[in-house]
């Protein structure tokens, strides 16, 4: 009975291809894809590492780039060519988001850290955006 | 039916070639044989010929920039090198006890490790076909040791498979193997093997099939004696009263290959992780202090270079003392060797062509990160028997290293905790403080050896893209990006050659860092030779 339930259980965990493990209030992905949606909780797992909790960038021998109140972050269409390709040593993102989140992560960026652009991108922009 | 002559044995055919032949034919026989070896390195690099004062300023003192210095000097340039750290050796690292270290965003660490343990954050294994790492360490006196790759009483841990419950790598790679065995040998048995495979063949093959997967008389694989002797004993052989061994039951089929787990099994076949690895006595930086024993006098430290401008005569370098930042500094020679990583050097303005500056920039830098964590003592060995080597998991901390040194000692022990290299883990653990990436490696851990909770004491974690003097791990080449670039970034433009990893086909390993160097320090001389 117990061995049948964690058949079932491991079959229904194996079909959620892009089951998260949640570790109390964090989020982990289980494979080479984020499983994170919002803009809030992906700036926070991803771009931060590089850009800083506070967007503000930070230089060793080179420097990762403010993105606080930054201009280049107007055009909608920037930060979205960055995120799905990167640029220069930055790794792109394109295979590792969905449309939905390259989307919300710029978004969550247009709108914080002293940006404040309201007009929206859509998951259709970042497809239209894609090579 | 095959003929006699049709089987000559590859010794036989060896020496009649040699003795037909001679020496020459013999050798390239020998190679496209895959006996003798293929490494892309011939010994000591020669550059004939006076430079008369010709100089050289290498930037950056990692193993490709202190390579070229060594080679260089020796060859009778004058060698400058500016070095952005306070040390020698950039990604040849290791941290001790007493180390501190301060990551992009001013997150600090010092290291609280006992004397005498440590964690390579970088590189941390040497591959016997690197013979250009492995010469230079007999050069310069560098003790190796073994690294265990793999141990067979490690475990392959899938969060979601065997109720989560760990797994002897001995035990998932005889279970697999004899059961995969066991199908063979039932359709060739039914003859469904008729057309590929002679009647004869097919005989050996089924003796083949028995031994390759530990199967019975009627190429069962079962839980008895005979399996028993690959993936291990329910009770292992004693002696005395009860001294009989006991088979274990073997893990389904279905659920092996469900897990996924069969992965890691292939990983240890793999040409860069097959046996014998290496690792330097005492911590990998003792290649990078070698090193510096030999160039150490050459090295300006704390130097931040901030432009590369050339003319048709030399090479001027701009650079700021790190603890002055804002007085810029000159240095300039007549040839640069650049060993800057692109993460860094494509944000620098640099005279060079179109091509070579498109190549630069076509480089990503992949994430990675390590954590070391001190135990109060090393229970892995003591209530496990895991000496050295992997653990691999599902779980976000990838990789469990057991320390391949001190074996059986009594007291603290480090190992590595997590190593998370590419993929979506990898940007999660970076985007954490240090002292959070070090808690949940401690968490995740004690799902693997519950005895995390009660023996941890304290950790580092090394996020690469918040290292300073890199940003990033090294050079993350698409086969798009290496078609169009690599070949760009190889030349030598004007009077600068770059060199690193990441202009070697041996992307994130030492020996392509040194390869690399060898490579442009050879073609710059031909071209001082020629001047």
């Amino acid at each position: 009975m117990q061995a049948k339930a964690v058949k079932i259980a491991l079959v229904m965990s194996l079909a959620l291809a892009k089951a998260a493990l949640a570790q109390d209030d964090r989020t982990f992905s289980s494979g080479y894809r984020f499983v994170e949606m919002t803009g809030e909780e992906l700036f926070a797992n991803v771009c931060q590492g590089c850009h800083m909790p506070d967007a503000a960038g930070a230089t060793g021998a080179g420097s990762y780039p403010s993105l606080a109140g930054n201009s280049n972050l107007e055009a909608a269409g920037y930060p979205i060519l960055i995120v799905v390709n990167g640029r220069r040593g930055m790794p792109p993102f394109g295979d590792m988001m969905t449309d939905g989140q390259v989307a919300a992560v710029v978004n969550y960026l247009r709108t914080h850290f002293g940006n404040s652009y309201e007009d929206v991108v859509t998951a259709r922009d970042v497809r239209d955006a894609r090579r | 039916m095959q003929g006699e002559a049709a089987v000559i044995r590859r010794r036989d055919l060896l020496s009649l070639i040699g003795a037909m032949a001679g020496s020459a034919a013999m050798y390239h026989a020998m190679t496209s044989l895959g006996f003798a070896s293929e490494s892309p390195y011939k010994g000591p690099v020669s550059l004939k010929g006076d430079p008369k004062g010709a100089s050289v300023l290498i930037l950056g003192a990692g193993l490709a920039g202190m390579t070229a210095a060594l080679e260089l000097r020796n060859a009778g340039y004058k060698v400058q090198i500016l070095e952005f750290n306070g040390r020698a050796g950039g990604r040849n690292w290791t941290l001790r006890g007493g180390d501190s270290f301060t990551e992009l965003g001013d997150f600090k660490q010092t290291c609280e490790f006992e004397s005498g343990l440590y964690i390579n954050p970088g590189p941390w294994r040497i591959p016997y076909h690197h013979r250009a790492l492995l010469d230079y360490c007999k050069r310069l006196g560098v003790a190796l040791e073994p690294f265990v790759q793999l141990n067979y009483n490690a475990l392959i841990h899938a969060s979601r498979a065997f109720d989560g419950v760990p797994q002897r790598i001995r035990a998932i790679r005889a279970d697999f193997q004899g059961q995969v065995s066991e199908l063979l040998a039932k359709v060739t048995q039914q003859g469904k093997l008729d057309e590929a495979v002679t009647k004869e063949d097919q005989e050996i093959l089924l003796e083949a099939l028995r031994s390759w997967g530990a199967l019975d008389r009627d190429y069962k694989y079962k839980a008895n004696l005979i399996s028993a002797q690959f993936r291990g004993y329910a009770r292992d052989p004693g002696g005395g009263l009860n001294a009989l061994p006991l088979p274990g039951d073997s893990l389904a089929l279905s659920e092996i290959l469900k897990s996924q787990v069969w992965r890691y099994l292939q990983n240890f076949a793999n040409y860069n992780f097959q046996t014998t690895m290496f690792q330097p006595v005492g911590g990998m930086d003792m290649i990078g202090k070698a090193f510096a024993r030999e160039v150490g006098g050459l090295i300006r430290y704390n130097s931040k270079v901030t432009r590369i401008q050339q003319d048709h005569r030399g090479v001027t370098v701009s650079y700021v003392d790190t603890a002055a930042p804002a007085t810029v500094q000159q240095a300039r020679a007549d040839w640069c060797i650049c060993t800057i990583p692109l993460s860094i050097l494509s944000q620098l303005p640099v005279d060079v062509s179109a091509a070579t500056k498109s190549a630069i920039d076509a480089v990503p830098y992949a994430g990675s990160v390590k954590v070391g964590l001190q135990f109060k003592r090393r229970f892995w060995e003591e209530d496990e028997a895991i000496y050295g080597g992997i653990s691999y998991t599902d779980l976000p901390i990838r990789q469990i290293g057991y320390p391949n040194s001190g074996f059986n000692r009594s007291g603290r022990g480090v190992l590595l905790g997590a190593y998370i290299f590419a993929g979506a883990n990898a940007y999660e653990f970076t985007a954490m403080t240090p002292a959070e990436r070090v808690e949940r490696t401690v968490e995740f851990g004690a799902m693997i050896h519950p005895q995390y909770k009660a023996e941890f004491e304290n950790g580092v974690a090394v996020a690469w893209h918040r290292v300073p003097f890199v940003l990033g791990c090294s050079g993350d080449w698409s086969e798009e990006a290496r078609a169009t670039h690599y070949h760009n970034l190889c030349q030598i433009d004007g009077r600068i050659a770059l060199a690193g990893e990441h202009a070697s086909a041996l992307p994130a390993w030492q020996e392509g860092a040194i390869l690399s160097s060898l490579d442009a320090i050879t073609r710059l001389h031909d071209r001082v030779m020629r001047n």
